[in-house]
């Protein structure tokens, strides 16, 4: 009934009026609004940036064939997204929340990509009743800020539990080892869920190494004390710019183990900087596989192949998603002020490439991963793990 | 007993390379005492204009004398930016107290990694660098050693050979050293001080170049901000083995590389926090560093 009305409304006002901002709508939803969006356009993470980039590109695309309006409670209403760099540090990311608060008057936040930023910037939407979908922050904390954060990704525990439950399961290893960065919750998190999932299932780990953050380029020590114990696996759940080394002198080393790796091994960069030969036959976990058939993964690929000349990554993927969240809450929205469009978001229940996506009570969403092995470079299909 | 010598060599390679970025921090200091925190930067460079000579002008399996070429084109370069550099940012604040210059390096090294950046050829993802030179293992019961392990330490054993005879032994080194005892006697000697500071940059600025290689031949990743952290951990060195002396410099950069290796392989968790712990420790006892001497401010 009710998109029998949204189509009623939008035939009048196809009818009625050209471009935005008029029509019968509402009152007090306005002409205009904006989505503030926090990204990662430079410091070490500005790779992600570029993906956000094409992201925000193909998602205005989208717009742009409906004169860049959306249609909120019969209202055309113009979408403008409001894109500023995080630098992907914590104080910068709070600034850049109070300026679309207060600068922007933005109707919701995405973003940011780093856990640490969303937790020192997640209160100030809290406060300012914006609702914020984060969009890779995997830590726990998150959206345990208040009833305005969510997020568009799952959480880091479930990545280290689907990788222990792939390693023990398929690849059919017993014995595990992990080398880990001690100055990265994310790596943290992975690890601890991987080896409490690999022991709950009668696997053994036989080595945990630590190294002190992305400074450290040598890993060697640490390679060698895992060499010695020969592990079937070894789990490298770190960031892209530190795995390309540990890879190659990993294998320089003389250790044949399966590398497994978290969401993290989903850059082009990986394979680019290590070498295709270097990374063959390893397994990772990803929210998304660009080789997934359903409507909404081959249509968001297609558009996204146009813009950037390469199949999107989870990083493209999830800030696609995050913007869809909103506007998808948006356009749902029945009584227009920040209070019901939180409650939209929780509500929501779409299908976007990664699968079907509906919210939990915390602002997390119940999302499948898949399995992906390098073979010649590319990362292809090799399992679907559902959501608990 | 294999695996401590396996973990003697990996000790040994990183700290030559620690070792030789050191040394063009003492080097500069020794001169015009002023700490160049954008040495490290030059070291980025040199990784950077090597890697675009490299897919320019060569390709893998290239000749060994093209590779040489390459490597001595690209200290010529940098150590040029490095001369650069000196002229416009340090030379007219040489006057000024040693806070402005620091303050400058500062500045220098921010500019250079921001303005890399930009440059859509260079951008701010990690690259991989080509393995210049063919390296293939070596195992010696048990103990593998790869070829470019070895090229490192050899390498850097020659270049600081070669430092040392050039401050001891030729005209210019002779200048540097009275140039580094008193600045204006120098000048009233006929030495010009202007250019033996110019050749000074020029030599520190090739030698981290030639660090930049070889640092990116071992850990064949490399991106504009790589500098920071072996910056400071050379710049340690320098001060661990006596600021101002290039042997110190050396002894300090082999001392920290081994240290931390060792720690690393006895308890990964907590070495990295325990090697800055020994350094400190020494420096307690020996305040000049190792081979420093410590001097008397004259007012």
């Amino acid at each position: 009934m009710k998109k029998l009305f949204g189509v009623l409304l939008s035939v009048v006002m196809m009818v009625g009026c050209v471009g935005c901002g008029t029509g019968s709508g509402a009152s007090d939803v306005p002409d205009e609004i904006t989505i503030g969006f926090a990204g990662t356009l430079s410091g070490e993470n500005a790779l992600v940036g570029e993906y956000q980039k094409n992201a925000i590109k193909v998602v205005e695309n989208e717009l742009a064939a409906n004169d860049g309006c959306i249609e909120i409670m019969g209202k055309k209403v113009k979408v403008n997204i409001a894109l500023e760099d995080t630098e992907a540090k914590p104080d910068i990311c709070a600034n850049v929340y109070r300026k679309f608060v207060d600068e922007y008057k933005a109707v919701a936040i995405v973003g940011p990509n780093e856990s640490s930023c969303a937790l020192a910037a997640g209160p100030i939407a809290q406060e300012a009743e914006v609702p914020n979908v984060t969009i890779f922050a995997t830590n726990d904390e998150v959206t345990k800020v208040g009833d305005y954060v969510f997020r568009a990704c799952y959480l880091d525990p479930f990545q280290g539990k689907v990788a222990a439950t792939f390693a023990y399961d398929d690849l059919e290893a017993k014995t595990a080892a992990v080398l880990f960065s001690n100055a990265d919750a994310y790596s943290k998190y992975l690890k601890d869920a991987f080896v409490e999932g690999f022991e709950a299932r009668g696997g053994e780990v036989v080595a945990i190494e630590e190294y002190a953050g992305a400074d450290v380029k040598d890993f060697n020590a640490q390679l060698v004390n895992i060499s010695t114990k020969d592990p079937e696996v070894l789990f490298l759940p770190n960031q892209v710019g530190e795995l390309p080394l540990q890879i190659k002198q990993a294998r320089g080393m003389g250790i044949e183990s399966t590398l497994l790796g978290g969401d993290s091994w989903d850059l082009t960069t990986l394979v680019d900087v290590a070498g295709k030969d270097m990374v063959e036959g390893a397994c990772y976990v990803a929210p998304f596989s660009s080789s997934d058939t359903s409507e909404a993964a081959r249509a968001w690929v297609k558009a996204y192949h146009e813009i950037a000349g390469e199949n999107p990554g989870s990083h493209a993927t999830l800030a696609y998603e995050a913007l869809h969240i909103v506007l998808g809450a948006l356009e749902s929205l029945e009584t227009y002020d920040g209070s019901s469009l939180k409650d939209a978001i929780y509500a929501t229940n779409m299908d976007l490439p990664s699968g079907n996506v509906t919210m939990d009570e915390q602002g997390n969403p119940k999302k499948n991963a898949v399995i992906l092995k390098y073979k010649d470079g590319i990362g292809e299909y090799v399992a679907t793990v559902e959501a608990e | 007993m294999v695996k401590v010598i396996q973990l003697l060599i990996y000790g040994l390679q990183v700290g030559s390379i620690y070792a030789l970025l050191a040394t063009g921090y003492t080097l500069i200091y020794g001169i015009i005492k002023m700490i160049n925190l954008a040495h490290a930067d030059f070291m980025m460079l040199g990784a950077f204009v090597s890697l675009f000579l490299y897919t320019g002008l060569a390709g893998s399996g290239s000749p060994m004398w093209l590779i040489i070429l390459i490597v001595l084109l690209t200290m010529g370069i940098v150590g040029m930016l490095g001369v650069l550099v000196e002229r416009i940012a340090y030379k007219p604040l040489r006057q000024r107290p040693a806070l402005s210059s620091l303050v400058a390096a500062v500045g220098v090294s921010m500019f250079i990694q921001n303005f890399l950046r930009c440059i859509p050829a260079v951008g701010p993802s990690p690259r991989a660098y080509p393995a210049m030179f063919t390296s293939a293992n070596i195992t010696i019961g048990g103990v593998s050693i790869s070829g470019i392990q070895i090229i490192v330490i050899l390498v850097s054993v020659v270049l600081m050979i070669l430092m040392q005879l050039l401050v001891t032994k030729t005209t210019i080194g002779k200048q540097m050293v009275a140039t580094s005892c008193d600045k204006d006697a120098s000048a009233l000697m006929g030495i010009n001080v202007n250019k033996v500071i110019s050749i000074t940059f020029c030599i520190g600025s090739a030698l981290a170049a030639i660090c930049g290689i070889l640092y990116s031949s071992v850990y064949p990743s490399i991106h504009v901000y790589m500098a920071a952290t072996i910056g400071n951990k050379a710049f340690i060195s320098a001060v661990l083995g006596g600021i101002g002396n290039t042997k110190g410099a050396v002894l300090g950069g082999l001392l920290l590389g081994i240290i931390e290796v060792f720690l690393q392989s006895f308890n990964s968790s907590v070495s990295y926090g325990v090697s800055f712990v020994i350094l400190i420790v020494i420096l307690l006892y020996k305040p000049a560093g190792l081979l420093g001497t410590v001097e008397m401010e004259k007012v």
